[in-house]
């Protein structure tokens, strides 16, 4: 008998044979925006916050203390990355647990971009993000995306991103419409998104 | 159940059944006059949606015709990082990997993230049957799994159950499965969706394997893409210590960029968001960061001979958004279970008979009947399958499946009427008898047809009898 690899492949080529591979490059229907200007930081802005997610805009010296203020009761856990200081955080050594990290109550992360046209911020889990547990089982995710970092559309972020990294598009708190369609944000991932968009650069 | 629901009748036999409960039929029409409503705001918003589309199909028809050098790539990158590549001819295949790899791990549990492919390889019956339970993660997955129900949508899946139904499911039944629901359990949406988070939290902490799907393969990255909206994807693919992922080999696209197009198509399509709340992309293993051990099965089931049929192919495009059965005036008065599978819908209604053929199984030779071809789908789609077209050449196919034997009454009035029209002299013999079977059809008539209908009042006198007499017209109409 044939291995399933073989046999597949050979039903593959057998299903195609005679179809020409005549249908054009598809083209992304949308030039890319390299320059990003002010609007767009707006939009963002406003599209993060239709998703119900906290958003708060502010300078690069008021970066610490809004995030201090945005932070609920309770322990907080860091990136080992993060360039912002929170007083009394875990700094994550990659060996908290999952059980540990339910009991934290809030995480603080930076973002790699941030999509205007949909409200999206992208983490790629580098140092200043961490692992990807550490931003989903705690229940308040407080997200520092630069103004720099702000791209005006998907294609303008697939373009920037590193598809080897893993990544965690998040648009909003976790949500559900699985009851009459109603939206009901909070169900597995955090349930309280707080983004802070920062002026300036780093 | 291998994608079609055991023992289900003909899809006439099933809808009428569904058609009677007036509970149904409220909760259908709310739930997709909801749903359209949001799509059309979202949808509106894009100027270039049509070209989206046409970028869309372009992205998908591109992977599939080039599918077997797509396949050996993205087999080449997952191995490259770091996962195990497995394929499966079927879905006993399938199951049989899924099954080896978590007893292998002794795990007595998996948890699941929403996933078609697995629903239709009937993963989680196969793993039962070898004393290994599969937790659904989905609200609508878990609402339907502690039911002991049937999914009747593709996104929605308990889009049949309203809010006092699913209190009264998670009351009932969430204390057998773990942690029961809350004394004070009300029907509001919010509360319920609390409920599932409380009961599934202790299942993705102590959870070492977790099972997924894709909703989209790079082949030149080796990257897999979920595409969810709770965080429950997110949980089974970051917090087990292994990660098994069964993929049709119809998810593949070419590049990276080729994600643009359909990841700002399927959610506007899908929930009527601008975009889904969450979106995973891994590629293999990341050393410190999720799952170490990660496997991807690629299954054909019926997927290569779907490739095979040359108009029929376009389905295997879809990227299972559902906009299609939102749309269906079919769909939205018989419900999904109607269709005796997990792909209901107008896009069931062409992926069913081509996964599985047609011309043995009265269900599915049924299913591409099952629609008016109103092409409200076709318009609604956004990598353009042309369902209705793929209706149209699903049902010669089923008529020439039947050729032969015993001729079924529609052949025969072919027949009959081939015979008839033959000969203008027949044709008039025959018209003047119509008045009189006309009645006799009325008393005696076939009850498929008039069931529904009423017959026409027969004119007095056919037309080219009437043309004879007055010379068109001419002479007078006394």
């Amino acid at each position: 008998m044939t291995d399933a690899r073989t046999e597949i492949l050979a039903r593959v080529r057998e299903a195609l044979a005679g179809s020409a591979i005549d249908i054009p490059e598809p083209a992304t229907p949308r030039d890319l925006a390299p320059v990003v200007t002010p609007d767009v930081i707006d939009l963002f802005a406003e599209r993060v916050a239709d998703y119900r997610a906290v958003v708060e805009r502010c300078g690069v010296d008021e970066v610490a203390e809004r995030v201090a203020a945005a932070l609920p009761p309770g322990q907080v856990v860091v990136p080992p990355g993060l360039s912002i200081r929170v007083a009394d955080a875990v700094v994550d050594d990659g060996s908290l647990t999952a059980a540990e990290l339910d009991r934290i109550a809030a995480v603080v992360t930076e973002a790699r971009v941030g999509i205007a046209e949909t409200g999206t911020i992208v983490l790629d889990h580098t140092a200043d993000q961490g692992r990807r547990a550490i931003s989903l089982v705690p229940d308040t995710h407080v997200c520092v995306v630069r103004e720099d970092q702000v791209v005006a559309d998907v294609p303008d972020a697939i373009a920037v991103l590193d598809p080897a990294r893993p990544q965690t598009w998040i648009s909003g708190p976790s949500a559900t419409s699985d009851i009459e369609l109603d939206r009901v944000e909070g169900v597995h991932g955090p349930r309280t998104l707080h983004v802070l968009v920062v002026a300036g650069k780093r | 159940m291998s994608g079609t629901f055991v023992g289900m009748p003909a899809f006439p036999t099933a809808a009428r059944e569904a058609l009677a409960d007036s509970q149904l039929r409220h909760n259908l029409a709310h739930a997709t006059g909801t749903i359209r409503a949001k799509r059309a705001r979202v949808v509106a918003e894009v100027e270039d949606w049509e070209e989206l589309r046409l970028a869309g199909a372009a992205v998908k028809e591109r992977a599939l015709l080039d599918l077997d050098t797509q396949l050996v790539r993205l087999e080449e990158t997952l191995t490259a990082n770091g996962a195990t590549v497995h394929w499966a001819r079927d879905a006993a295949e399938a199951n049989a990997i899924v099954a080896s790899i978590a007893k292998a791990h002794d795990a007595q549990e998996v948890v699941k993230v929403k996933s078609m492919v697995t629903q239709e390889i009937g993963l989680n019956e196969a793993l039962a049957a070898d004393g290994i339970a599969a937790w659904e993660t989905d609200l609508a997955e878990l609402i339907v799994q502690l039911g002991d129900d049937l999914p009747s949508h593709i996104l929605v899946p308990a889009i049949h159950r309203n809010r006092a139904e699913i209190r009264e499911i998670f009351r009932s039944r969430m204390a057998a499965a773990g942690r029961p629901a809350p004394i004070d359990l009300t029907d509001e949406p919010a509360v319920l969706a609390a409920a599932a988070r409380e009961h599934l939290r202790e299942k993705f902490l102590r959870a070492k394997v977790g099972v997924s799907g894709a909703n989209f393969a790079v082949a030149e990255t080796g990257t897999l893409v979920v595409v969810e909206s709770e965080g429950n994807g997110r949980m089974c693919l970051t917090l087990p210590e292994v990660l098994v992922s069964v993929v049709g080999i119809e998810k593949v696209v070419s590049r990276w960029e080729d994600l643009d197009p359909l990841l700002r198509l399927l959610p506007r399509s899908s929930t009527g968001e601008r975009m889904n709340p969450y979106t995973s992309t891994w590629s293999g293993i990341t050393p410190g960061d999720g799952p170490q051990e990660v496997h991807v099965v690629l299954l054909d089931n019926g997927r290569t001979r779907a490739l095979a049929d040359e108009v029929g192919r376009q389905a295997l495009r879809c990227i299972r958004c559902s906009a299609c059965l939102n749309v269906c005036p079919v769909y939205e008065r018989t419900g999904g279970h109607a269709y005796g599978s997990v792909y209901p819908g107008p896009i069931g209604a062409i992926l069913n008979p081509l996964l599985k053929g047609v011309g043995h199984d009265d269900q599915i030779d049924s299913l591409p009947y099952a629609s008016s071809l109103c092409g409200a789908c076709f318009e609604v789609c956004p990598v353009r399958i042309d369902i209705p077209s793929v209706l149209v050449d699903q049902r010669a196919q089923v008529v020439d499946a039947h050729r032969g034997g015993v001729p079924k009454p529609e052949g025969a009035a072919m027949k009959g009427a081939a015979y008839v029209l033959g000969r203008s002299r027949r044709l008039s013999a025959l018209e003047r008898l119509t008045g009189l079977g006309m009645r006799f059809a009325r008393r005696f008539g076939p009850s498929a047809w008039t069931g529904a209908r009423d017959l026409p009042e027969a004119p007095e006198e056919s037309f080219r009898a009437w043309w004879q007499r007055t010379d068109g017209g001419r002479k007078d109409d006394a």
